[in-house]
């Protein structure tokens, strides 16, 4: 976890654009945005800065850094880029404001489905979809027979013939490096085997069948994986990929461009894209549906928010997808599915569909307990159950020390 | 010196270290008694989230902060005692591990596998770094003046690397097929995984901070072994001394002291071991204490810190190094003393 944040520190950029090409109305105030940093919101925050007077930061850091920058009294930042996952401590801490009178007067555009309502108030305007999903090396597949995997017992399957026939390194590939990336792993298996992490008084659910399936399910993925998979991830899964040494991965939807990049990639043209599998018959697919979109700071002045909307508003516009149509799965009127979007496409429209990463302060506690503690299973020192009761362990202290449990 | 001279030089340094050294300590000493924790209510709400063509709306119990009238979170404190300590520390766990002679069940508790890690890897590089240092110092003392320089300064170079950014770079050298990775495999004719058990990586540890911080021992030892006296350096060998009599019975109690103070500085810094567990992204394997503090304070996606817990742990922290420092402190207090003037 830490390393990316590291390594991103580097790819911290800052665009400070003065042009006014392309946008609808000259910016005259300053509009300062903090997002992640991957492909999408470099297009968007392009796009913004055609207006003038922007300047954006994408930092993966972003998710430390949002919640006490949008405190300050006057917000360090106008808009943030946020996602299910982190807009969590902006909403509790009421940091960001509600959009109704700006979408009304501003996002006629913008379609319904775009807009997150919280009780009925807009507090964001999401712009694209993400989720992990299965990406397979056609070529690989089609040479030796075998049909796209649905569940994930075709994948071991299928894996296990890719092994035999030993035309790549490692026939899997998975995002599970200690920490952040494992629990999120562990959580696309656990909901795809119909666990619940929390029960309705806050107290811990996942030391269970679901849990202890989920886990098995994992460890048996790492025997077709590269050992050091407790190290690795999305990038690195990513890179594994472009350099051609795996086949398959339930890897973010975000990442599927780069696999066309031919200045990085080996295998331009031979990855494709499938929903991600279920875990067990009839079930979902197991994994989780994000959303991106844009916020604004509640501590700033009307004025100040009017205008970082509109601003917003031109960088999630149909002429920023029309460029940028494949960087992400948008939700921006204008989008052109790619092929390689057909895999997150057919996960978001699965029958029953995969839930939304919960964005609630026990899930927050929970993933962190799970990405301490789920590590120690795979490194053999303890039982899957040991693991998950650990984790509870780690989550019910937490919860106490952070009043949401007695 | 009259006390009111004393005092005005002393002064404004006795001020600033109160400012920024103690007073923070005494606010984390008093933290690690405390939790702070926003008041929350449970409501009802329903979340819009969007799917590829339609939203999907939930609703569901929520529990959130209860905001004040100027939009702060409220919150309470209470002194807690020695809860933060107890959390952090386990010592039911422990001492059930302790009891059963269970190592295995012992490691699962983050500080002790915290204390283990960080003790052995202070303990190992310690005699390391000395050794190391002593000998680049003696072979630099020993070559051609004319080369000196560069090699003082190329002996140097690990020193003023950025830990991180060494620590980074050994990691690339050596993660998945990095360099010396194939290099390896292709001698031994086997595949490696170096990051994929505890002892490779923490064998790398050791050797990234040796490599580190051996120039550091080294410019000290060098600079001690200018001051040797020669008329005894001459009148030992003209004793018939051999080489390593003279280092053991002349060079090395000239060098004590200054063995001491490296030893002393190593101590305190590799008990904060860091960099290298960031750096190797080792947590699933091995973690430190001065690691466990900054993952206490990491906020989650919900924005949530331990600050009790990680104060705590950082209380714990600085007690172990106190302990550690005992014996190397006594000796010099007794070497002060006992020093005939």
């Amino acid at each position: 976890m830490m390393i990316k944040k590291l390594a991103l520190a580097g790819a911290l950029s800052l665009i400070a654009g003065t042009a006014t090409a392309d946008c609808a109305f000259e910016n005259e105030t300053e509009v300062r945005i903090l997002s992640a940093a991957f492909e999408a919101w470099n297009a968007v925050t392009e796009a913004m800065a055609e207006c003038g007077n922007v300047s954006a930061e994408l930092d993966q850091e972003f998710r430390t850094k949002q919640p006490s920058a949008f405190a300050a009294n006057p917000s360090l930042y106008h808009v943030g880029g946020v996602s299910n996952g982190t807009i969590t401590p902006l909403m509790n801490e009421g940091t960001i404001r509600p959009l109704d009178d700006l979408v009304a007067e501003y996002g006629q555009h913008l379609s319904s489905n775009q807009l997150i309502r919280i009780n009925g108030e807009i507090l964001a305007v999401a712009m694209m979809v993400n989720t992990q999903h299965l990406m397979y090396r056609a070529d690989i597949l089609e040479d030796l027979g075998i049909p796209v995997p649905t569940t994930w017992e075709e994948v071991l399957a299928a894996a296990e013939v890719i092994r035999e026939a030993g035309v790549v390194d490692y026939p899997l590939g998975a995002t599970m490096r200690a920490g952040w990336n494992i629990a999120q792993d562990f959580n696309n298996m656990f909901l795809g085997f119909g666990g619940t992490f929390v029960n309705e008084d806050s107290t811990p659910n996942v030391n269970t069948e679901a849990g202890v399936r989920a886990l098995e399910m994992m460890m048996r993925m790492t025997e077709y994986m590269d050992p050091e998979y407790l190290v690795s991830d999305s990038t690195y899964v990513q890179q594994q990929f472009q350099q051609g040494r795996i086949a398959m991965a339930n890897l973010w939807a975000s990442r599927a461009a780069a696999m066309n990049i031919e200045e990085e990639s080996q295998v331009v043209g031979l990855v494709a894209t499938a929903a991600a599998p279920t875990a067990m018959p009839g079930g979902s697919p197991a994994t989780t549906l994000w959303w991106d979109g844009i916020v604004i700071a509640a501590n700033i002045s009307n004025e100040e928010a009017e205008n970082a909307f509109r601003v917003a508003m031109e960088g999630l516009d149909e002429e920023m997808v029309r460029a940028n149509n494949d960087d992400a799965i948008w939700l921006v009127p204008g989008y052109q599915p790619s092929p390689l979007a057909e895999g997150a496409i057919a996960t978001a429209t699965a029958e029953p569909a995969p839930l939304s990463y919960p964005s609630t302060s026990q899930m927050g506690l929970m993933h962190t307990a799970l990405g301490n503690e789920l590590p120690a299973y795979f490194t053999g020192d303890v039982t899957a159950e040991d693991a998950l009761a650990a984790a509870e362990a780690a989550y019910i202290t937490a919860a106490q020390e952070a009043g949401l449990l007695d | 010196m009259h006390f009111r001279t004393f005092a005005g030089f002393v002064g404004p340094s006795v001020f600033l270290m109160l400012l920024f050294i103690a007073a923070p300590l005494v606010g984390v000493f008093l933290g690690s008694f405390q939790i702070t924790q926003p008041v929350v209510e449970q409501v009802e709400v329903e979340t819009c989230t969007p799917g590829f063509l339609t939203q999907t709306c939930t609703t569901e119990l929520v529990t959130r902060p209860i905001l004040d009238e100027n939009g702060n979170i409220t919150t309470t404190t209470e002194w807690v005692g020695l809860t933060s300590y107890i959390r952090v520390l386990e010592p039911g766990r422990a001492w059930d591990a302790v009891r059963d002679l269970d190592y295995n069940a012992l490691m699962q508790i983050d500080f002790w596998a915290a204390l283990r890690f960080t003790l052995m890897f202070t303990l190992v590089t310690l005699p390391l770094v000395i050794g190391f240092g002593l000998a680049i110092a003696l072979a630099v003392n020993n070559v051609a003046r004319s080369i000196k320089g560069p090699v003082i300064f190329v002996s140097l170079l690990p020193f003023i690397i950025t830990p991180v950014v060494g620590a980074l770079s050994i990691r690339w050298l050596f993660i998945g097929d990095g360099i010396l990775t194939s290099a390896l495999e292709m001698w031994l004719d086997r595949d490696l995984a170096l990051f994929a058990q505890a002892w490779t990586i923490e064998l790398m540890m050791l050797f990234y901070r040796v490599w580190h911080v051996a120039p550091f021992a080294f410019v000290i030892f060098y600079a001690g072994l200018q001051t040797v006296n020669r008329d005894t350096l001459e009148s030992a060998i003209i004793d018939g001394a051999s080489r390593w009599d003279r280092l053991r019975y002349v060079i090395i109690p000239h060098l004590m002291p200054l063995i001491v103070f490296v030893a002393l500085i190593h101590l305190m810094d590799s008990y904060r071991v860091f960099e290298e567990i960031v750096g190797f992204s080792s947590q699933a394997h091995v973690i430190s204490l001065q690691w466990l503090t900054y993952d206490f304070l990491q906020p989650d996606d919900a924005g949530n810190r331990a600050y009790s817990r990680a104060s705590a742990s950082a209380m714990l922290t600085m007690v172990g190094i106190v302990i550690l420092l005992i014996p190397l402190l006594r000796r010099t207090w007794r070497d002060h003393k006992g020093a005939p003037h």
